[in-house]
């Protein structure tokens, strides 16, 4: 074996510090719950967005039981399946995704993959999680008041979510927005951690290019982050104001049941605009940590250097460009100038270059590798094809001609989440299955982890493919209930029992990573140091799991990029990233 | 959109060149070894909160430049009526100018060591950043004598809703800049850090007030028209 521990016996002495300032937790409180430690933080994150994640899985089960069995169960009336349908879209997209790629994988890996010792502002790091935890209260509450959550869906468009048809219109409302300004405060906290530790923090040695990707995929996500969210922080706040204080910014002239309310002239149009500011690089801000992750799962398990790696940095930064000139294609049925919607079938099209590059160099690290088909490196493959599927529909949605028709159907469903729903996802099992064993120390059990994935993988292809199909005889999305509709054929009918009976079993295969998850911290095989053979620096931690401040006395000191496998004459398959060029390797 | 679009093409082009300095065209496998300029981490503590001022910078800048379209959009309506705006504004921002002109001025006195000048021109700037919101608080009071309340008209509601976030971000800074007094009080030079990200700060909301008071009071529409009138 070679030593691989950070700084020694090396020609060019790292810099050692006998008193580093680093903040040291006393007590069990500071340790565990006030933690300033960006590990500690990383696993609160990643409690609260999978608790919340759950309750959004609970939504989704019962919306499928009333689309597929429509008027069996008395507890779900219209009312109720609005709520469903839009708790579950905002909890998934934003107090799931977002918080678990950004908050949980980010902090627990941007330190440690670039050789710091913490975040740039621990303090800082601390309070972001405590106020998106505040967020996902004031969220859960709103389950609970008279009224109950909105239904306006998660797109939350004025004038109806504002009116008295909606359902939560008294309160659900008026807390969902307090909710997600709450959420923005704390994401641009724990935001401005991750870039600055990015770019100022990287030990000796770790220029840009020679970051992981998985990093290149979080810093680039949490800057269009910083810049997306106060989209949505603007229009909540106006919308807020509307609502309580009888402003007009987006509220027309409107009057319900008889009634004229006290709104004038407002355009629910600019809403939209602010909306999908924000909501356009969302799906990116999600999907590019997942790009990253995904490429170093299938470089580790491939043992193979990852295929362009100079292209897949641009890739991601040109993608992370791209998304901010796109968010229109969310409104071509709003209406809008035909020239506009020409401007942005173009530039959602041209998304796709740089997105096909990631998929073929994906591929093409793939090709005569030394493929390992461990559980990260199944869920790796199992994204490819599914963000493959998910993103060529999204080329048809692209054009305004093909979208105008679909727009409303289960199409569109079926469409997003492909690519932005099950896709992610699969990329999140992957990175738990493969980072696990460095922050418990012990793997998760093997044989339930199998189950989990086929079940997952199968099922979640039995629930969507389908719905394509819906979606293309003209099944609407959105609605309740179908009744007699003359175009849709009674197999529709069929086919969504099918989708409610496989959505019923990929949630049970969801409570045995649950399982899993838990009872592997405390009876899981123990898997000692570097169990991947990974390069990156944060298998490279002298102690496993890694002890506070990373790194001991010494930081590491990084001497070459993060995709050495296989190199021809090495003594191993591969060399970490701190392993000076004399030892073990050709120069 | 449009003033987002610009707001978002200048940081675009601050991180062009920033990545243009990163050597992204490096063949990362080719090279092994200590490249780069990076000194150790630990030695780079002093420069995080610069960094950390100038990311908040960009996330503030695109809220007013997000609240500044969301206004050029929704004053196009025909029920849109523009207000005179009350006077105390032009006092409001000379105030607000000689609140950052102070900063700036403890911010040279803190460098030079020069203790007792620093704190009076501190105390001076927070003084002046207090009687600014004092005034747009006066402002407010007196749009709304003028019978002009926040739901009376759009133009009006967004008044009240620009010139209250400029206020609340000023308020924030004022935490700072208290803690920063604070610091002062003991040694000079311990605070010289936060002084100077105070003045960046400061500087940085002057600048967002002056573009927003040009927005309100209708000229950024005059410019629009000028530069359309030249381009044609």
């Amino acid at each position: 074996m070679v030593e691989i521990r950070a700084g020694e016996g090396e020609p060019l002495h790292p810099a050692s510090f006998d008193d580093v300032e680093l903040y040291h937790p006393r007590g069990w409180l500071t340790k565990y719950v006030f933690s300033q430690d960006a590990k500690i933080i990383a696993i609160q994150y990643a409690v609260t967005a999978i608790s919340i994640g759950l309750v959004a899985l609970v939504l989704s089960w019962l919306m499928r039981l009333q689309l597929g069995f429509p008027g069996k169960f008395s507890l779900i009336d219209q009312n109720n399946y609005y709520q469903f349908i839009t708790m579950h879209g905002m909890i998934m997209v934003v107090y799931l995704l977002t918080a678990l790629f950004l908050g949980g994988f980010g902090n627990y890996l941007i330190p440690l993959m670039i050789g710091a010792r913490d975040m740039a502002f621990p303090y800082v790091n601390m309070l972001s999680y405590w106020i998106y935890q505040l967020a996902v209260l004031v969220l859960v509450a709103s389950f609970f008041v008279p009224g109950g959550s909105t239904g306006a869906g998660w797109t939350l468009y004025p004038p109806q979510s504002l009116l008295s048809g909606t359902p939560g219109q008294q309160w659900g409302i008026i807390l969902m927005f307090a909710s997600l300004i709450l959420f923005i405060i704390g994401f641009t906290m724990g935001g401005l951690n991750y870039v600055v530790t990015v770019l100022q923090l990287r030990a000796r040695g770790m220029t840009m290019m020679r970051l992981p990707l998985t990093v290149w995929g979080i810093f680039t996500a949490t800057v269009m982050a910083l810049l997306a969210f106060p989209g949505l922080f603007v229009a909540s706040v106006m919308m807020l104001f509307d609502r309580l204080l009888g402003t007009s910014f987006f509220m027309p002239t409107i009057v319900e049941n008889g009634q004229h309310l006290g709104y004038s002239g407002g355009s629910p149009i600019l809403f939209q605009h602010l909306f999908w500011f924000f909501g356009h690089p969302e799906v990116y801000i999600v999907a590019l940590p997942a790009f990253g992750i995904v490429s170093d799962l299938i470089s580790t398990h491939a043992r193979k250097n990852i295929f362009g790696y100079r292209m897949m940095v641009w890739a991601i930064v040109i993608i992370g460009a791209l998304s901010f000139v796109v968010w229109g294609h969310h409104m071509y049925v709003s209406g809008m100038d035909p020239n506009f919607g020409f401007f942005f079938a173009t530039s959602t099209l041209i998304i796709a270059v740089p997105t096909a590059i990631k998929v073929y160099n994906w591929v093409l690290t793939l090709w005569r590798a030394d493929i390992h088909l461990t559980l990260p490196m199944l869920f790796a493959l199992a994204f490819i094809v599914t963000f493959v599927i998910g993103g060529i529909t999204g080329l048809f949605l692209g054009n305004v001609v093909v979208d105008v028709p679909l727009s409303g159907t289960m199409f569109v469903v079926a469409h997003f989440h492909m690519v932005m729903g099950v896709a992610p996802i699969l990329v999140i099992f992957g990175a738990i299955y493969h980072w696990y064993p460095l922050i418990t120390g012990r793997f998760l059990d093997e044989k339930l982890g199998q189950f989990h994935f086929w079940i997952t993988f199968l099922g979640t292809y039995a629930i969507f493919f389908p719905m394509h199909y819906l979606g293309l005889i003209g099944v609407p999305r959105r609605y309740y209930a179908l009744g007699e509709t003359a175009f849709i054929p009674p197999s529709a009918a069929t086919l969504n029992e099918f989708i409610t009976i496989a959505a019923l079993i990929v949630g049970f295969a969801q409570m045995v990573f649950l399982y899993n998850l838990i009872t592997s911290v405390f009876w899981g095989k123990e898997a000692g140091h570097n169990p991947w053979r990974a390069t990156t620096l944060e298998w490279q931690t002298p102690d496993v799991p890694p002890a506070h401040g990373n790194w001991g006395k010494n930081l590491p000191v990084v001497y070459r990029w993060a995709y050495d496998y296989s190199v021809p004459g090495a003594k191993q398959d591969f060399i970490p990233q701190n392993q000076p060029p004399s030892e073990g390797a050709p120069a | 959109m449009i003033i987002v679009a610009v707001f978002l093409s200048a940081l675009a082009a601050i991180a062009v060149w920033y990545l243009a300095g990163q050597n992204l065209a490096a063949k990362p496998w080719l090279e092994q070894g200590v490249i780069g300029d990076l000194t150790d981490p630990d030695q780079r503590k002093p420069l995080l909160a610069k960094w950390g001022l100038g990311f908040f910078l960009a996330v503030v800048g695109a809220l007013f430049a997000l609240l500044a379209s969301a206004y050029a959009m929704r004053a196009v309506s025909p029920d849109w009526q523009s207000a005179p705006l009350p006077r105390v504004l032009w006092l409001n921002t000379g105030v607000l100018i000689v609140s950052s002109l102070a900063l700036q001025a403890a911010d040279f006195f803190a460098r030079r060591r020069e203790t007792g000048r620093a704190r009076t021109f501190l105390l001076t700037g927070a003084g002046a950043a207090i009687a600014f919101l004092a005034g747009q608080l006066l402002a407010w009071r007196q749009f709304a004598a003028a019978g002009y309340f926040l739901s009376t008209n759009p133009a009006n509601s967004f008044f009240y809703l620009i010139t209250g976030a400029h206020g609340l971000h000023l308020a924030g800074g004022l935490v700072a800049l208290a803690a920063t007094v604070a610091t002062a009080r003991g040694d000079i030079s311990a605070a010289q850090s936060g002084i100077r990200l105070c003045a960046i700060y400061w500087h940085f909301l002057l600048v967002v007030w002056l573009l927003l008071f040009a927005l309100l009071a209708g000229w950024a529409g005059d410019i629009v028209v000028i530069c359309r009138g030249l381009v044609s």
